[in-house]
């Protein structure tokens, strides 16, 4: 019993500290911003690689989850004769939780895991330290730009797939199943509220943003200099961050209904 | 050999302890690296060279001890703090070290980018004068992962020299090389030193390089070092050394002792 106290101890403590030193790598990256140069070359190319490399992705992923959403609450609805409130409950469904959680895991899982595996291969073969070197600071020059880089694109991909999302249901209801174009856009409109719904949705992605870009760059900065460290720091991200949004979005959405 | 030291040091260890967890590194060790000379650090695998280096550069801080560069003390000090000084010192890693995102010539114009306020056109002559002076003028639009060993080795030397340091550090140059490689690379290190009266420290495997180059050899040995100018260790009796040396560096060394062909 005493053995399984302490291991328990160790492991909370463990991750306490993991969280602590996670918050001051943030601190540190969030303070390099102010310090010239601002990189914004560097900044553009990280932007270009976290999020026009994941527009196809996002967009195919967007457009799925609309006609499977489409599809199931086109039937479910119509069991109570409300299949004309289908633009509401795919509209709400997607602005409010769908688009920003899905994107949040899409994007760890295409952006995130590549920004860690490229900081920590970085680091595996003696770049950061080259920099170093140099008297150039690796946080400044490498991880600030690419940290600053999830955290924009990531409510701009979560707009895109909810866009995308949005037609793809549209497809399905209306095209396909023949619900009345007008009555589908016109019942989204009447339900979205601006200041609630799609504030909210931005505010979740641009959180997510934040604790994927933490997450990701602290992984791969702190990740043991081999390719087996390099492995166990990116699937770490991917794990760690997925677990965070979900746990975010649940505190965000109970602490938006307060 | 005689004890480590030396009174126009230009880089000095001193009483350094470390520790990888329970393994020790260093204890006690004590050695100071001349200024205008080429050193070489040898020594078993694991002894601790690359270490050295890194100690050195402020990459590892070490437990106990002092670490002066240029007489300014560098061991505890932080990146922000060892900005100044870093500057004065040029590292060549063992892999290169080059960003692998950028082409050669952004790599070797990327210090000069960083910490001189230079017009593009000077910057674009001094990047190509190094990359002529290691013998690479026509790679300057590659990546790194175009080039061989080799040249990825003198890329990446002419990085370590294009802010002008006073003191290179070279981490196993030699390494992986073909012959042809490791003379060239000899060769521009022997030619740095004596045109730029460069201070260098060369950690090496490579016998018959270190021997030729070197003006002061440090053998790391027992978390300590000793060291001696080539012919003093040809003249060392410690069955250690001999052994370490082997046979064709006794050799060569015997030549040299005996100021026959093959001395530097």
């Amino acid at each position: 019993m005493d053995q399984a106290i302490r291991r328990l101890g160790a492991f909370v403590n463990q991750g306490l500290m993991g969280m602590g030193q996670t918050a001051v790598f943030g601190v540190v990256v969030l303070r390099s911003l102010f310090v010239p140069p601002l990189r914004g070359r560097a900044i553009v190319a990280a932007i270009y690689d976290s999020g026009v490399l994941s527009l196809a992705l996002i967009c195919a992923s967007g457009l799925t989850v609309g006609f499977v959403l489409g599809l199931q609450l086109y039937y479910t609805l119509s069991r109570f004769g409300a299949e004309s409130s289908l633009g509401t409950a795919v509209g709400l469904a997607l602005i409010r939780e769908l688009g920003p959680v899905l994107t949040g895991l899409l994007v760890t899982g295409r952006a995130g895991s590549a920004t860690c595996a490229e900081i920590g291969s970085m680091k595996a073969t003696d770049q950061l330290d080259g920099l170093r070197m140099m008297a150039i600071d690796p946080i400044h020059f490498v991880v600030m730009p690419r940290a600053i880089a999830i955290v924009l694109v990531m409510p701009l991909l979560s707009a895109l797939f909810i866009l995308f999302g949005i037609g793809g249901a549209y497809l399905i209801g209306v095209e396909l199943l023949g619900l009345d174009g007008g009555s589908y856009v016109s019942s989204l409109e009447s339900a979205v509220v601006f200041s609630e719904d799609v504030l909210q949705s931005l505010v979740k992605a641009l959180a997510f943003g934040v604790l994927l870009a933490l997450i990701a760059t602290y992984r791969g900065y702190t990740c043991e200099p081999n390719a087996a460290g390099v492995s166990r720091a990116t699937t770490s991200t991917v794990v760690t961050t997925s677990v965070c949004i979900l746990l975010a979005d649940y505190i965000l959405t109970s602490l938006w209904g307060v | 050999m005689g004890l480590p030291g030396s009174p126009a040091s230009h880089v000095e260890v001193e009483d350094v302890a470390l520790r990888f967890g329970r393994r020790p590194v260093f204890k006690d060790l004590h050695c100071a690296f001349p200024r205008g000379q080429i050193s070489v650090v040898m020594g078993a695998s694991g002894a601790g060279k690359s270490t050295l280096l890194r100690l050195i550069g402020g990459l590892q801080r070490p437990d106990r001890g002092h670490v002066r560069v240029a007489g300014e003390e560098i061991a505890g000090r932080g990146d922000a703090a060892l900005s100044g000084i870093r500057k004065q010192l040029g590292m060549l890693f063992q892999n290169g070290a080059l960003l692998d995102s950028m082409t050669i010539f952004e790599n070797v114009a990327l210090p000069l980018r960083e910490h001189e306020n230079l017009p593009e056109d000077e910057v674009v002559r001094r990047v190509r004068a190094r990359l002529e002076a290691v013998g690479l003028p026509d790679v300057e639009d590659l990546l790194p992962r175009a080039l061989s060993g080799g040249m990825l080795r003198r890329a990446a030397l002419a990085r370590a020299i294009v802010m002008e340091p006073a003191i290179v550090l070279c981490d196993e140059p030699f390494s992986g090389l073909d012959p042809p490689n490791v003379s060239r690379i000899e060769a521009l290190l022997r030619d740095l030193n004596r045109e730029l009266g460069l201070t260098l420290i060369v950690t090496s495997h490579h016998m018959a390089s270190s021997l030729r180059m070197a003006d002061r050899i440090f053998l790391m040995r027992d978390q300590a070092c000793l060291s001696g100018t080539p012919l003093e260790l040809a003249q060392s009796q410690d069955s250690a050394i001999v052994e370490f040396i082997g046979e064709d560096g006794a050799e060569y060394l015997a030549r040299y002792a005996s100021g026959g062909e093959g001395g530097p």
